[in-house]
């Protein structure tokens, strides 16, 4: 008769020892963690502090809609709006010639080093530049303006270089080789091929940076993330809720504004 | 007359013409009041004032601070930031996965054919897609801005903000790839009487483990930076390290965390990186 007992390959089933390994190395390291932090976990969800959180969250109904404040409200939107778009259109501003050097046009070195600072300005986050940039333009909508243009300049850098690489080289041999020069043969042949992708990046950081200058009034950089930051530490809660409702209606909106620029002025691809 | 032509003929070289200058008047329009808005005065920069203070900021930043009682605060927070980001993923996927499995298409009987209980199974997938919207919709750090204030400052805010965020996320990618895999096997087995679990398990789990895994890996590292963003708000950690000394303008402890923290995110980066390749 035959064997049953054996699998189709010959291997008799037995446990995979580095996945078992890794698995309760993969706990241990959890378990680890929960313990390092030693925050009272039992405290959290006693009885007590989920009374006391269920008021915390009832006290955020219902949002204040009073017209003065919603007008405040609206005013530190279009804040925000304004510190994302400008934030965007200046990185994208810094982002084209740094992307030149990045994708290798000028040699060795100078891609090395333009991918160098690339990286530096993507590898601090946002809000970290904030606090530099409260630190050189002082509080106000302008450093937050700045700190989002610095980070995302490194962000769409890269994005823009790699797109230069992976054009097709034709268009601008063929342009070479009839004669046309350096700048023309770029502005001719791969300018108008990268245009719709690079638009399409940097359209898609600004729905990333939307949501990120709502969170940098945090530090002191305007719009409605200072306003929530204020009326949280004062514990208005149903001011703070009016401010989240208006920060989710600007995500919204900005999503869909996007989309639909993105469907208009970018070729739709197969 | 000829004055006509010529301008004709300047038409007819650029047939667009209407188009672009009308797009770009329209961006000129838009751009004014956003400018005002956001209040961009880039010759505030230069001003004398905030340029003295800004340089006796960053000569403070040279030589990074190296006392040992700072190092040992630093390597504190360093362990922290860690320890939340990988308590807060864990937090995250004990909450996304069941989220996953109620909202994923691809286990779901009642689409297989017509019979009882369509709608009822409609309304739960629905309303465990709306609750993963929801949890992700807020970003993070206000999560942990709100949470601070009802739990106290300390890391304990953080992870719970990490773990409803990135919730709502996994969730929403788990249920994606559960169905962008071939779902042919789990279908097979629910058609032959199998249940959920057994379907998910059997049918699922073994075709799309690899990317299951590897997104949860990069999350993990997205949740590394996350952590320290949130130190910010008062969550712990090296973020809260952060704000502290650059709230007292101390240039040296700034420099030496801000290195700390790109040291720890190549780390990430690259630990995440092998991970990955380890599971491909």
């Amino acid at each position: 008769m035959t064997t049953p007992q054996t699998t189709f390959d010959g291997r008799a089933w037995s446990p995979c020892l580095a996945c078992l390994a890794g698995a309760l190395g993969l706990l241990a390291v959890v378990v680890a963690s929960f313990v390092y932090l030693s925050v009272s976990w039992g405290d959290l969800v006693s009885m007590e502090s989920m009374r006391l959180m269920g008021r915390f969250i009832a006290e955020f109904f219902p949002p204040d809609l009073s017209a003065s404040f919603l007008a405040r409200t609206a005013e530190a939107s279009l804040q925000t709006l304004a510190v994302s778009s400008i934030g965007t259109l200046l990185a994208a501003l810094v982002a084209m010639p740094l992307a030149l050097p990045a994708s290798g046009r000028f040699g060795r070195l100078s891609r090395a080093a333009s991918r160098l600072l690339l990286n530096v300005l993507r590898s601090v986050p946002e809000l970290v530049w904030a606090t530099l940039m409260v630190l050189a333009a002082g509080l106000g909508p302008m450093a937050g303006t700045l700190a989002l243009a610095v980070h995302t300049a490194g962000v769409l850098g890269r994005l823009f270089g790699e797109t230069l690489e992976n054009l097709p080289p034709t268009a601008e041999r063929a342009l070479r080789e009839a004669g046309a020069g350096p700048v023309a043969a770029f502005g001719y042949a791969n300018l108008p091929l990268a245009a719709p992708q690079w638009l399409g990046y940097a359209l898609y950081r600004w729905e990333m940076n939307i949501r990120m200058a709502a969170v940098l009034g945090f530090v002191g950089a305007g719009g409605l993330g200072q306003m929530l930051y204020f009326h949280l530490s004062l514990f208005q809660q149903a001011q703070a809720m009016t401010v989240l409702l208006a920060m989710f209606v600007l995500v919204v909106g900005v999503d869909a504004a996007s989309g639909w620029l993105r469907q208009r002025l970018t070729p739709a691809r197969g | 007359m000829t004055q006509a032509t010529a301008s004709a003929a300047a038409l007819a070289r650029d047939p667009a013409w209407h188009g672009r200058i009308g797009g770009f008047i329209a961006f000129l329009v838009v751009l004014w009041p956003l400018l005002a808005w956001s209040e961009f005065r880039p010759w505030l920069l230069f001003d004398s004032q905030g340029l003295a203070a800004m340089r006796g900021f960053l000569a403070g930043f040279l030589p990074p601070s190296t006392a040992p009682d700072f190092l040992a605060l630093l390597a504190r927070s360093t362990l922290e930031t860690l320890a939340m980001a990988t308590a807060g993923m864990a937090l995250a996927f004990v909450l996304a996965a069941p989220l996953a499995f109620v909202a994923t298409r691809a286990l779901s009987i009642s689409r297989i054919g017509p019979g009882p209980g369509v709608w009822r199974a409609a309304i739960v997938r629905q309303s465990s897609r709306f609750v993963l919207m929801v949890l992700r919709a807020v970003p993070e750090v206000v999560w942990a801005l709100v949470l601070v204030r009802a739990l106290g400052l300390g890391p304990g805010a953080g992870v719970l903000a990490l773990g409803i965020a990135y919730g709502g996320l996994l969730g929403k990618v788990y249920s994606e790839i559960l169905e962008s895999t071939d779902t042919q096997p789990a279908r097979a087995l629910l058609e032959a009487g199998s249940g959920r679990l057994a379907a998910l398990l059997y049918g699922l789990v073994p075709g799309a483990a690899q990317e299951l895994a590897s997104y949860t890996v990069y999350r993990w590292e997205c949740a590394v930076r996350a952590s320290v963003v949130m130190g910010f708000v008062g969550a712990g950690g090296l973020g809260q390290l952060m704000d502290q000394s650059m709230k007292m303008l101390n240039g040296g402890e700034a420099s030496a965390i801000l290195l700390t923290f790109l040291v720890l995110v190549l780390l990430a980066d690259g630990i995440s990186a092998a991970l990955r390749k380890a599971l491909a």
